[in-house]
């Protein structure tokens, strides 16, 4: 290297050593003051964790999910909170945003049980997240209630720290293909007369619920004629349409979470796209009826809960008055997603093992969730050997004059199937 | 002077007044001073003992300092300023997860299952994959370096930069649109055969020795001819050509080895993270692939603890801001590379070589030269 | 793959229109940001990675002002302005500093700038995709196979129009002379009396405005999010790379031919390779450009 001419100046030799020596000591410094380790239980407050999706592709979902947890927060400690040994303990909530990030999911776990000292888990959003979630609690055997990642990836490896309260994924759109076969036999057609066509998002939950539906079409016998992946930043789906317009299927189904959706519905109406079936995924949380207005009507929409369904408890309510109250608390919802609700739910689970557990030790607070029977306005939760909630259906409704109406199951339905949709564009 | 880059003699200049003998003196060796190195060894070595909760994240600097140092390979010694050299980093990820897997079962079942099938191994079996996939990854990268090298080493100065940028995005597209490695899922990696803390520490030296290793490596490197020739190349292309320097060969070893360790790094993350996704924890273009070129400026390019003070440095503001800035985090990082850019762009380093320059071997001659311009001494 | 294009050559030949026009109508956009982006390199010799936030942030004020009631066709002046302010702020704020530096620097610090308008916009308006609604019928064609949003004619006319007004304004104008006097000789500007600072703003406050217009139509014809900026930045890095700085004509060209190339490769191969397109044309820019930089020299118009 060369330099400019300057001037030659002698200084002690000390000072630049010292400095590489002080920024190694502020490394130090730093790393102890970037976190102060905390207890489980602060005074009155038991403290739970979560990493959650704050920002990043799933973030409008991540926050759904942190208005659900802290608005069954705050409902259980007006309530009184939770009583444990005969003292009565508020809740709180550590928060760290994982960005959407699986891998950094793993890594804010980790602080949250090592440095933090958390002993009780929420659960991040989407399951990719929660798939990497899952080992790292299995490991520390800290149990984790959690209530946004439906794939069946978590369900098949024996975890024992692991609680959903939601439904898997592979029984989102098995309605809609019940229906799409019914639906053939009235017309004097076949099952496997019908013609499917799929646009997934190629994430973990997508390719997933794909999978559900591909089981279901085969035991119709049904054909598949467009296989379709999302590009990953889910801004345009337009070829696809274009060949749905052309190859004219029976049934179209669409999952690429919210912003898929938004996407999908914006586009179908665009290239006026008409198919007698269309089912898609995460409309509630894509607002697509805000957005769309009638041209989303017929929309077939799978949820997990839905505020007409006549569940209720001790803490909200029934489900409508869970959503009156979501709705006063959080600006800028028309609907509520389902999304917020099981975040609630998982909150009530909490609350109710320990306090049958009776105890704040982790492993003892674990068989108690293990053996949760509980109902809830989100619906029944129990839990399965495998840790998800086997008591609890999906539930498929359809955008009718801009409202969302029951259609699937028959047992709570409410309405009937409009069939075959007529675009409104 | 003679083939191994060493003085004997007097210097002029340098040695002026003083009786030095028969000494020998390499040009560009490193003169930092004993007690720095056990300072930095000890701390490594006692960290996971004194911090046990952070050994993860102070595994994390030793990686951030193998990105600082391995990119300014070629960025700052070689003057050619990659943004995509995180592609090795996950395309070791990608060939270690394929060869561990590989060993045991066949890849194609094992990742169309999307995360429904889990290896586990015994420590035996674990370690084994673990070597044997990280060595193939470092020369899987090395190969892919080569070949990507001899189309892109033509380009020049921000043509090179944005080239190498969208051979890091077009990696990341298009790894999560091939099935066989588990598309837009990813690769489940065999699950670690122990303790979780355990882990933690394993990893944590398994970084620490990688970091340790390129570190020295680069330093005998550096204290060599070819470092001499790489800041040759870096300083004026075309006359290094005419000199006789094989530019092009030069450049692919350069590049060849920042892919070695990067392969390496990205092969151990992998088996550490737990599984291998193509867009946030394999290629992270955006992030960490521009992160290290920042890394590097910030403590000063073209030196040898530059790299290491600007990935310290920045490795605790980004987990400081990330605690207590949440939300404005990336605001805050986008500001320090703004401000570094433009206002600081010589680095720690290179700001305390001006300071103090007797202290780095450098000598800045007052006298003018016959010609009028001034004399100047070898550096390191 | 072969499906695809049997559907394009056998089953349904018509919806190649489909396909061109769609590409011809998203490409007009990805032109205006590349002319930007041709502009600045080529007159102070910026490379400016914040192209694609600039594209952004203008769909994002659209959309704001859309909340306010104001129909995005009218916001397209409004937003114009308001990026050619902040444009000009940036410039004196960053951009000055980095002119005389090395190439590498402009990279970088406007790295810099895009990251913090990518998470400003993401703190401000949330990470949700918008769009700015305009409320326009559409046509439909062929029995409805081929359909053609009436917003997607009228932006392609806006983009011809802005497209029109730049050109003239650079060709007639006493400012546009002196940006062409400054881009081709600096000094020798300078001694003639041109106030080259001025003009180094006023050509980034331009392109920034040129942006955020672009930004607006995007907002009408697709989606926006903060972090779509960086697709935009790579199709506007293709196009001038392919094009050449100075060749507008041949700008106009590789921007229209990027929006139907994407199109077709969406179809035929699959929407998940329509974004690694871009990428992959880059790539094959920047080698087929290296034999030609190795012979010629760069003239700049």
């Amino acid at each position: 290297m060369t330099y400019r001419k300057e001037s030659v100046r002698t200084h002690s030799a000390i000072l630049p050593r010292t400095f590489s020596g002080l920024v190694l000591a502020g490394a130090a410094a730093g790393m102890i003051a970037a976190g102060p380790a905390g207890a489980k239980v602060e005074g009155d407050t038991i403290i739970l964790g979560s990493a959650n999706s704050l920002t990043g592709k799933y973030s409008s979902n991540g926050i759904d999910t942190q208005n659900g947890y802290d608005l069954a927060i705050k409902k259980i400690n007006e309530m009184g909170g939770v009583t444990v040994g005969g003292k009565q303990y508020k809740l709180a909530v550590t928060y760290y945003d994982d960005e959407s990030t699986p891998a950094r999911t793993a890594q804010l776990l980790e602080r949250l049980i090592e440095q933090d000292g958390v002993q009780y888990i929420l659960g991040p959003y989407s399951s990719p997240t929660t798939i990497a979630a899952a080992p790292v609690v299995e490991k520390y055997k800290v149990p984790m209630v959690e209530a946004e990642g439906a794939s069946r990836a978590l369900f098949n490896k024996g975890y024992k720290y692991t609680f959903a309260v939601l439904s898997t994924s592979e029984q989102y759109l098995a309605s809609a293909i019940g229906l799409a076969a019914e639906v053939a036999e009235k017309n004097g057609k076949k099952p496997s007369d019908v013609r499917v066509a799929m646009i997934f998002e190629n994430d973990a939950f997508s390719q997933d619920v794909r999978a559900g539906v591909v089981e279901d079409m085969a035991k119709y016998d049904m054909q598949v004629i467009l296989d379709d992946k999302m590009p990953s930043d889910l801004s345009d789906i337009s070829a696809s349409l274009t060949k749905v317009k052309a190859l004219k299927p029976d049934l179209l189904v669409i999952s690429g979470h919210n912003k898929g959706a938004v996407t999908a519905a914006r586009q179908i109406k665009e290239l006026q796209v008409e198919v007698p079936m269309i089912a898609m995924t995460h409309c509630e949380g894509a607002k697509v009826i805000d957005q769309f207005g009638a041209s989303a009507d017929g929309y077939l929409c799978p949820t997990q809960w839905a505020e007409t369904l006549s569940y209720s408890d001790e803490y909200f309510g029934s489900a409508a008055e869970y959503d009156k109250l979501f709705k006063e608390t959080y600006d800028g919802y028309t609907t509520v997603p389902y999304q917020a609700a099981q975040a609630s739910a998982a909150v009530l689970v909490w609350k109710d093992a320990l306090e049958r557990a009776n105890s704040l030790d982790p492993q003892k607070v674990r068989d108690a969730l293990a053996a949760t029977d509980m109902q809830t306005f989100y619906g029944q939760i129990k839990f399965s050997e495998a840790g998800n909630n086997i008591a609890k259906p999906m539930v498929l409704r359809q955008i009718q004059n801009g409202e969302y109406n029951v259609v699937a199951p028959s047992k709570w339905a409410s309405h009937e199937l409009v069939w075959p949709r007529e675009a409104m564009y | 002077m003679t083939s191994d880059n060493t003085f004997s003699g007097e210097v002029a200049g340098r040695d002026a007044g003083r009786d030095t003998g028969d000494r020998k003196i390499a040009i560009n060796a490193d003169r930092t001073p004993w007690y720095i190195y056990v300072l930095v060894i000890g701390f490594g070595l006692i960290a996971p003992f004194i911090f046990p909760a952070y050994t993860t994240q102070i595994a994390f600097l030793w990686l951030m300092i193998l990105f600082a140092l391995t990119w300014d390979i070629c960025g700052g010694q070689m003057g050619y300023n990659s943004l995509g050299n995180i592609f090795f980093f996950g395309a070791g990820m990608y060939i270690s997860a394929v060869v561990q897997i590989g060993i045991f079962t066949d890849v194609r079942t094992y990742t169309s299952a999307r995360g429904g099938e889990q290896l586990v191994l015994d420590n035996a079996d674990y370690f084994f994959s673990l070597f044997v996939g990280t060595g193939v990854a470092a020369v899987g990268c090395v190969v892919l370096a080569i070949i990507l090298g001899r189309i892109f080493f033509g380009l020049r100065g921000p043509y090179f930069a944005i080239g190498t940028l969208g051979i890091a995005l077009a990696a990341r597209e298009l790894a999560g649109t091939w099935e066989w490695v588990g598309g837009g899922s990813g690769i489940a990696m065999p699950v670690y055969p122990g303790q979780p803390h355990e882990k933690s520490v394993v990893f944590y030296i398994i970084f620490l020795v990688l970091a340790a290793l390129t570190f020295v490596f680069l330093r005998w490197l550096y204290s060599t001819r070819f470092g001499l020739a790489i800041n040759a190349i870096r300083d004026d292309e075309e006359k290094a050509e005419a000199m006789g320097i094989h530019t092009l060969r030069h450049k692919l070893i350069g590049w060849s080895i920042a892919a070695f360790f990067l392969g390496m790094s990205g092969a151990v993350f992998g088996n550490m993270t737990g599984f291998v996704e193509p867009l946030e924890v394999a290629f992270p273009a955006a992030t960490f692939g521009i992160f290290m070129v920042v890394m590097a400026l910030l403590g000063g390019k073209g030196t040898l603890w530059g790299p290491v003070i600007g990935a310290t440095l920045f490795h605790i503001v980004k987990e400081v801001t990330w605690i207590y800035l949440l939300g404005w985090q990336w605001v805050a990082l986008g500001l320090l590379i703004v401000v570094n850019v433009v206002f600081f762009q010589e680095g720690i380093m290179g700001w305390m070589q001006r300071r103090w320059p007797e202290r780095f071997g450098i000598t800045v001659d007052d006298r003018t030269t016959a010609d009028g311009g001034v004399k100047q001494g070898a550096s390191s | 793959m072969f499906d695809n294009l049997s559907l394009l050559t056998q089953l349904a030949p018509v919806l190649n229109v489909q396909l061109l026009l769609d590409g011809l109508f998203v490409g007009a956009v990805f032109v205006l940001a590349a002319y930007g982006l041709a502009l600045v390199w080529g007159v102070m010799n910026v490379k400016n990675l914040a192209q694609g936030e600039y594209v952004i942030m203008g769909g994002y004020f659209a959309w704001h002002l859309g909340t306010f009631g104001i129909h995005p066709v009218l916001s397209l002046p409004l937003v114009f302005g308001l990026m050619f302010v902040f444009g000009w702020v940036v410039y004196l704020l960053v951009i000055k500093w980095v002119i005389s530096r090395d190439l590498f620097t402009s990279l970088l610090a406007t790295f810099g700038i895009a990251l913090i308008v990518q998470q400003a916009l993401n703190l401000a308006y949330g990470p949700e995709v918008r769009t700015a609604e305009a409320g326009f019928g559409t046509n439909r064609l062929f029995g409805g196979l081929v359909t053609v949003a009436d917003i997607k004619l009228i932006s392609f006319g806006l983009c011809i129009l802005l497209a029109a007004s730049v050109i003239v304004f650079m060709k007639k104008s006493r400012m546009g002379q002196a940006i062409r006097a400054t881009a081709q000789d600096p000094r020798a500007a300078k001694i003639m009396g041109i106030d080259t600072e001025q003009v180094y703003a006023f050509t980034y406050a331009l392109n920034a405005a040129i942006c955020g217009a672009a930004g607006v139509i995007v907002s009408m014809i697709w989606v926006i999010q903060p972090f779509y900026g960086i697709p935009h930045s790579i199709r506007a890095f293709v196009i001038v790379t392919a094009a050449g700085l100075g060749n507008i004509p041949g700008v106009i060209i590789a921007g229209l031919g990027l929006g139907v190339a994407e199109q077709y490769s969406g179809f035929v191969l699959g929407l998940e390779f329509q974004q690694a397109t871009a990428l992959i044309l880059l790539l094959l820019v920047l080698i087929w450009r290296q034999i030609q930089l190795a012979q010629h020299r760069q003239v700049v118009q």
